[in-house]
C-alpha cells in the first residue's frame, strides 16, 4: 500500500486497523541470483538498489536476528558529508544527495532534517584542520563555512563559549545541509522498497559458513536455515565482517570495537542543530521526541559485546555538561553499545575480494549511518556488475598492499 | 572496565592504569628488504580479529611501564590469563587456564 494522505487519512477513519504488513516474512528458496548477508540499513539499501537498478529480483537478505538491530538501530543518527579526501567527499556527498531525496524515492518518511551540523575548534590545530576541510569541501562544492565562537553560539544558543572552560570553543565549522535522519525508518524503508520487488528478506536466519566450488569461486551459503545456493555473495556485516570473512578464508584489515551511545529523558525542544566536538570527543542532538541523543567514544580495545565502559560514556558526559551547561540536571534514560568494524585508515572497504563471486562492503567503523544511501547504491553496483563505479573504486582492499590509503584517520580524529 | 592483572607487578589493576596494544604475536618481518607488499600489509593492518578468545598486547602505562600479554574473550571481555611479554601463547585447549 501506498502512503498518502489520502491513505493515511482512510486508515485514520477505520482506527489504523487495516495497515498491511510492510514487508513480508519469506522462508529461503533453494537458491538465489545474489545474497547479501545483513539487513542492516546498507544491505538493504544493496538490495533495493540490485532490484531497482539492476532488475536482479531473485535475490535475498539474510539476518542473523531482526533487521536494522545491529548498528542501524543504535547509532546517533547524524548526516554529513565534510570529509576531507576526494574519495570520502565522493561517497559521502554521493550519500547525501540520495538522502535529500530517500524520503520520496522509498515514499517512506526517513525524516531527513537537514538542521545542520557544527563541529567545534578548541584549539589551533582543530582551527587548521577544520579550514582545511571548509576550503577542501569547498572546491568540491559541498557546503561548509568557518564560523567564529560568537557565530557558533548564535547558531546553538545552549553552547557555552566563555572561556573559562577546560576546553574553551575558540570556533566552529558549519555544513547547513549536514543534520539528522531517523535511523530505524532508514532501514525500515528500503525493507518496504526491496520486500516489494520481490526481494527475500530472511531474519533469524545466521550465516554459518561459505561454501566454494573446485574452482575457489563462492557457490552458496551455509545458514541456520539450511543451505542456499548462490553465485554471487555481498557481505555488509559491520563488527561482524571478520567472522563472516573468515568463513570463506579471508583475512580483513578490520578491529571490531565497541562504540557507545546514550540518551536523556525527553524534554521540550532546546536544541535545533547537530553539534560535534572531536577533541572533547562528544556530540549532541535532540530527536523528535525530545530526547538529547549523546555519542560517546570506542573502548580502547576489541570487542563483540555490545556494550561498553563505563567510564567512556562519563568521560562523554563531563565535556556535555561543560559545553552544555543547561543539561547538567537531566537524568540519562539508557545507554548502549554497538560494534563497529574499524579499517587503519577509518575508510571503508567496498569491493572484490580473492574469492571470486565474494563481495564486502564494511569497514565504516564510527560513521556509517550516514553513507547508507550512497553505500548500498554503489554496493548494489558493485555486486551486480561484478566491477566497482567510479566512486567505489577508491575504496578497494588492495589500497592496504598498494598503500594508497585514503587517511581520514589523520584527517578527522575519533568522531564521525 | 575491565580489571587487569598485570604479570609483572602481579596486582589487578582497573584498565585505566593500562593502555591496549592491539593483538599480539604479530611479528614484525625480520627481513624488510625481503618483505613482499602483500607481507607488509598483512604484518601492518590484517588482523584475526576473532569473535572469542583473542590473544592481545597491553602496556601498565601508570604502572611499570612494561608491555604484556592477556588472553580475553572478546564476547563476554572475560580475562582468562595474562602472561609475560615473550612468552609463547598458552595452549588453553588443554585447561591451561
Amino acid at each position: 500500500m501506498k502512503f498518502s494522505a489520502l491513505s493515511v487519512f482512510l486508515q485514520g477513519l477505520k482506527g489504523n486497523r487495516d495497515w498491511p504488513a510492510q514487508w513480508r516474512m519469506p522462508e529461503p528458496k533453494a537458491s538465489y541470483d545474489a545474497i547479501i548477508v545483513g539487513a542492516g540499513g546498507h544491505g538493504l539499501a544493496t538490495a533495493y538498489y540490485m532490484a531497482k537498478e539492476h532488475g536482479m529480483r531473485n535475490i535475498a537478505v539474510l539476518e542473523r536476528g531482526w533487521l536494522g538491530g545491529g548498528n542501524t538501530g543504535r547509532n546517533t543518527t547524524i548526516v554529513r558529508s565534510n570529509y576531507l579526501w576526494e574519495e570520502s567527499e565522493g561517497i559521502y556527498e554521493h550519500a547525501m544527495k540520495l538522502w535529500e531525496g530517500l524520503s520520496h524515492e522509498l515514499n517512506y518518511n526517513v525524516m531527513y532534517s537537514p538542521r545542520g551540523v557544527m563541529m567545534l575548534a578548541h584549539n589551533i590545530h582543530d582551527v587548521q584542520v577544520f579550514k582545511r576541510h571548509v576550503h577542501a569541501n569547498r572546491l568540491a562544492g559541498i557546503d561548509n563555512e568557518w564560523l567564529t565562537a560568537k557565530q557558533a553560539k548564535e547558531f546553538c544558543p545552549l553552547l557555552n563559549i566563555e572561556r573559562n572552560i577546560r576546553h574553551p570553543v575558540i570556533g566552529a565549522s558549519l555544513q547547513r545541509r549536514g543534520g539528522t535522519a531517523r535511523h530505524d525508518a532508514v532501514a525500515w524503508g528500503y525493507a518496504r522498497g526491496a520486500d516489494r520487488l520481490g526481494v527475500d528478506i530472511i531474519q533469524n536466519c545466521e550465516v554459518t559458513g561459505i561454501r566454494r566450488d573446485a574452482s575457489g569461486a563462492v557457490s552458496g551459503v551455509e545458514t541456520a536455515k539450511g543451505f542456499i545456493a548462490t553465485k554471487r555473495v555481498g557481505i555488509v556485516a559491520a563488527g561482524n565482517t571478520s567472522v563472516i570473512m573468515a568463513m570463506a578464508g579471508v583475512r580483513m584489515p578490520l578491529e571490531s570495537y565497541p562504540l557507545q551511545a546514550l540518551v536523556s529523558e525527553p524534554v521540550k525542544p532546546m536544541m535545533s542543530c547537530v553539534v560535534m566536538s572531536n577533541t572533547v570527543h562528544a556530540y549532541m542532538s535532540q530527536s523528535d521526541k525530545g530526547e538529547l541523543v549523546i555519542g560517546a567514544g570506542t573502548d580502547a580495545y576489541t570487542s563483540y559485546s555490545q556494550t561498553g565502559g563505563l567510564h567512556i560514556a562519563t568521560h562523554t558526559l563531563d565535556a556535555i555538561c561543560e559545553l552544555f551547561p543547561a543539561v547538567r540536571r537531566l537524568r540519562m534514560l539508557r545507554n548502549w553499545g554497538g560494534i563497529v568494524d574499524v579499517t587503519p585508515d577509518r575508510s571503508p572497504i567496498i569491493g572484490k575480494t580473492p574469492v571470486p563471486g565474494l563481495f564486502v562492503n564494511c569497514g565504516w567503523g564510527t560513521g556509517g549511518f550516514k553513507a547508507t544511501p550512497g553505500s548500498g547504491h554503489v554496493f548494489a553496483d558493485l555486486v551486480a556488475r561484478g566491477e566497482p563505479n567510479a566512486i567505489a573504486a577508491p575504496f578497494t582492499i588492495d589500497r592496504f598492499r598498494t598503500g594508497r590509503l585514503i587517511d581520514e584517520a589523520a584527517a578527522a580524529a575519533v568522531a564521525h | 572496565m575491565l580489571l587487569i592483572r598485570c604479570p609483572y607487578c602481579e596486582m589487578e589493576r582497573p584498565e585505566l592504569e593500562f593502555r591496549y596494544g592491539g593483538e599480539a604475536h604479530v611479528a614484525r618481518p625480520p627481513d624488510p628488504m625481503a618483505t613482499t607488499d602483500e607481507e607488509w600489509a598483512e604484518y601492518l593492518y590484517f588482523r584475526s580479529n576473532p569473535r572469542g578468545v583473542h590473544a592481545e598486547r597491553w602496556r601498565h602505562i601508570h604502572g611499570c611501564g612494561r608491555f604484556f600479554n592477556c588472553i580475553r574473550d572478546t564476547v563476554s571481555d572475560r580475562i582468562t590469563l595474562t602472561y609475560k611479554a615473550g612468552e609463547a601463547r598458552p595452549n588453553l585447549d588443554k585447561g591451561g587456564a
